[in-house]
C-alpha cells in the first residue's frame, strides 16, 4: 500500500503543521525562523491563514488534505520524514523534543520549555466528515467496504434498489460521511467482527452493520442495539438460517430492555408494535438489511417463506418496565436489572386478545388460554414458543392479584389442557391434528417454558397481543444479549 | 453532502457458479443414498423408496439429518459424500 507521504508528495526533512488561530503556533514562530536559519529542510503547512507565519513561505493546507493524511490531531505538530515515511513526530511545543527531532540545539531561548498545542482543524466536527468522505474516495480511510461510484445522472436511492440492497422501501444512501457518523455510535473498531451471518456465513464487521444501519435510517445511538441484535440472531440457538429457510411466516423480532430503550426513544407505549417511532422502525429494519445484504438471505432464494408477514420489514419494540407488574424480560432471562439487552424471537404477526369483561386474574388467564389455543391450529399442541404482550390495563389485574409470571404460566398451562380425543387427526371431521397416539389423556397446548410475557402498550385498551413463534419444533430459541457500547 | 460514492453493504463475495455433477447414465452398480431430513413422514416416503430400489437389486444407504431446521452437520455431509454415488433427499412433508 502507498504511504500517505508518497501519495501527497511530502518532502523529506522536517514538517511543521500550524494554524494562526493557535496561540502556541504564534508563540513558536521565532523557533521556525531559527530552524530555517540553521539550514534545516523545513516545510511549513498552515491550516487556516495561507500567509501565516509571515515571511516563512508556508504551504497552504487549508483544504486539510495533507493534515488528514498525516493524521494531525494537534497543532503545532513537528514531523521528521525519512524515506517517504514519518520517522518521528511531536505535538505542541516541547523544546527537548523539537531539538531532538530537528537536530538543532538551543531552540526558542526566550520561551517556556513546553506549551500544549491546540486541536487540528481536521478534528473540527463540521469538517471531519467531509474530510473522511474525501479520504474514502482517495483510498485513504479506516473504512474497508468497497466504494461504489455512481454515475453523474444516477439517483442514489434508485441505485440502491438496482443493486438489490433494499428490502423494497427506499434506503438512505450509505455515503462515507453517513457511515462515519454512524460509527460514532459505538466504541468498537470498524473492522471488529460482530458475527458470521447465514446463509452465506459471511463475516460481518461493525462497519458493515453501520452501513446497513445507515440505509435503514438509524441514528448513531441506535447502533449498539443493532449490533447486539445481529449477534443474537447469528447464534446457533436462534438459528436465523432456519428462520429464513422455513416456509413458515416467522421473522426476527427484537424486544429491548434496560436504560438504552428510553435513552434512544424506543416506544413501549401507545402503538408500540405499530408505525411512527424512528428507533422501533429502523432498528428492526437494520437487522433485516444485515441478513439480506451481508448474510445473503433474500426472499425467493434462501428465504422460502410461503407468505411471510409484514413484521419482516421491521419488528422491534421496548418493554414498558416502569409500569410492569413483573420483572423485565431480560432479568427473567438472566441479566442484571438495569442492564440494556435485546431478546430476539422468531415471530409471527401479532394477533389480538380481546377481554373487556374480566375483573380477576383467573378470568383473564382463562381468556389468554382460550385465545392461545388457536395458535397454528386449535388441534395442534406443543409446537412453538409464544410471546404474550400484556397491556397496562390487563397487567394491573395481575398486579392486584399479586400473580407472578410463574403463576400466570401455570394457570395458562392448566387452562389449556386439551382432551386427546378432540385433537387427534380426523376428530371433529378435520384431518389436521395430533397423531393417534395422543388419543388417550389430556395434553397442554403449551408447556410453561413456551410462554414469554412482555409488558407494553398504551394505557387505554383492554386487549393484549399474542405473538406466536415458529412451529419448527425447537428450530429457533429466543436469545437474549447484553447491549454493549 | 455528496452522494456520488456509496459504501457496499453486502459481503462483497462473488458467487461461485459450479456445474452440476455429471448425471450417471444408469443406476447399475451405483450405491444410492437416501437422506432423511427429519421432516414428519419423510422416513415413510424414503422407506418405500428403499423397498422399491432394493427390489430392483440396488444397494441403498440411509442418512439422516438430526433436524430439518438447520443445515446438515459436517459429519452427515461427509458421510453422504463418501458413502454413495447418488443421493435422494426428501425436502418436504
Amino acid at each position: 500500500m502507498t504511504t500517505p507521504a508518497v501519495r501527497f508528495g511530502l518532502p523529506e526533512g522536517v514538517i511543521a503543521v500550524v494554524k494562526r488561530e493557535c496561540p502556541t503556533c504564534r508563540l513558536i514562530v521565532p523557533v521556525l525562523g531559527e530552524l530555517r536559519a540553521a539550514g534545516v529542510p523545513l516545510t511549513i503547512l498552515t491550516q487556516d491563514d495561507p500567509d501565516f507565519p509571515p515571511g516563512l513561505s508556508p504551504l497552504d493546507d487549508s483544504a486539510l488534505a495533507a493534515s488528514w493524511s498525516l493524521r494531525i490531531e494537534t497543532v503545532p505538530t513537528l514531523l521528521r520524514v525519512e524515506d517517504h515515511r514519518v520517522a518521528d513526530r511531536t505535538e505542541g511545543w516541547q523544546r527537548d523534543a523539537w531539538e531532538r527531532l530537528s537536530g538543532v540545539r538551543g531552540l526558542g531561548a526566550g520561551l517556556p520549555p513546553h506549551r500544549p498545542g491546540c486541536g487540528s482543524r481536521t478534528l473540527d466536527p463540521a469538517l471531519a466528515e467531509a474530510l473522511a468522505a474525501r479520504a474514502v474516495e482517495a483510498g485513504d480511510s479506516p473504512l474497508r467496504a468497497r466504494p461504489v461510484a455512481l454515475g453523474e445522472l444516477e439517483d442514489p436511492i434508485e441505485a440502491a434498489f438496482a443493486r438489490g440492497w433494499s428490502d423494497g422501501l427506499p434506503v438512505v444512501p450509505p455515503t462515507p460521511a453517513r457511515v462515519l457518523r454512524m460509527l460514532e455510535g459505538t466504541t468498537r473498531p470498524p473492522d471488529a467482527v460482530v458475527a458470521v451471518v447465514p446463509p452465506d456465513y459471511a463475516e460481518c464487521t461493525v462497519e458493515k452493520v453501520a452501513i446497513n444501519a445507515v440505509m435503514a435510517g438509524c441514528l448513531p445511538e441506535y447502533l449498539p442495539v443493532v449490533i447486539a441484535a445481529v449477534e443474537a440472531a447469528c447464534t446457533d440457538a436462534f438459528n436465523v438460517h432456519g428462520v429464513l429457510a422455513t416456509t413458515y411466516f416467522v421473522g426476527p423480532m427484537i424486544i429491548v430492555n434496560g436504560p438504552i430503550a428510553r435513552a434512544i426513544g424506543l416506544n413501549s407505549g401507545t402503538n408500540a408494535l405499530g408505525q411512527g417511532t424512528r428507533a422501533n422502525a429502523t432498528i428492526g429494519r437494520a437487522l433485516q438489511l444485515v441478513i439480506r445484504n451481508v448474510g445473503g438471505g433474500r426472499p425467493g432464494e434462501v428465504d422460502r417463506a410461503m407468505l411471510g408477514q409484514p413484521g419482516k420489514y421491521t419488528f422491534c419494540f421496548a418493554e414498558d418496565e416502569a409500569g410492569s407488574p413483573w420483572e423485565p424480560l431480560s432479568v427473567e432471562r438472566g441479566l442484571a436489572r438495569g442492564t440494556s439487552a435485546v431478546t430476539i424471537f422468531a415471530a409471527e404477526a401479532p394477533r389480538a386478545v380481546v377481554d373487556q369483561r374480566s375483573r380477576t386474574a383467573e378470568s383473564l388467564a382463562g381468556s389468554y388460554a382460550a385465545c392461545l389455543r388457536t395458535v397454528a391450529h386449535p388441534k395442534l399442541v406443543g409446537g412453538c414458543d409464544v410471546v404474550l404482550v400484556v397491556s397496562p390495563e390487563h397487567g394491573r389485574l395481575f398486579r392486584a392479584a399479586e400473580w407472578s409470571k410463574t403463576r400466570l404460566r401455570e394457570e395458562i398451562v392448566r387452562r389449556s389442557m386439551l382432551p386427546g380425543a378432540e385433537i387427534v387427526q380426523g376428530a371433529g371431521g378435520v384431518a389436521e391434528g395430533m397423531p393417534e397416539t395422543f388419543r388417550d389423556g389430556t395434553w397442554p397446548k403449551f408447556t410453561a417454558e413456551n410462554l414469554l410475557f412482555v409488558h407494553a402498550g398504551g394505557t387505554a385498551g383492554l386487549f393484549s397481543a399474542i405473538i406466536a413463534g415458529w412451529i419448527g419444533r425447537g428450530g429457533s430459541q429466543p436469545v437474549t444479549r447484553e447491549v454493549k457500547p | 453532502m455528496t452522494e456520488r460514492i456509496l459504501l457496499d453493504p453486502t459481503n462483497e463475495r462473488v458467487r461461485a457458479r459450479r456445474p452440476r455433477a455429471a448425471r450417471p447414465s444408469s443406476l447399475e452398480g451405483k450405491v444410492i443414498g437416501l437422506l432423511d431430513i427429519s421432516k414428519p413422514r419423510g422416513d415413510v416416503f424414503l422407506g418405500r423408496l428403499a423397498e422399491l430400489l432394493e427390489a430392483r437389486g440396488h444397494r441403498v444407504v440411509r442418512f439422516r439429518k438430526p433436524t430439518y431446521t438447520k443445515p446438515a452437520p459436517p459429519d452427515v455431509r461427509r458421510a453422504v459424500r463418501e458413502g454413495c454415488d447418488v443421493v435422494v433427499e426428501g425436502l418436504a412433508d
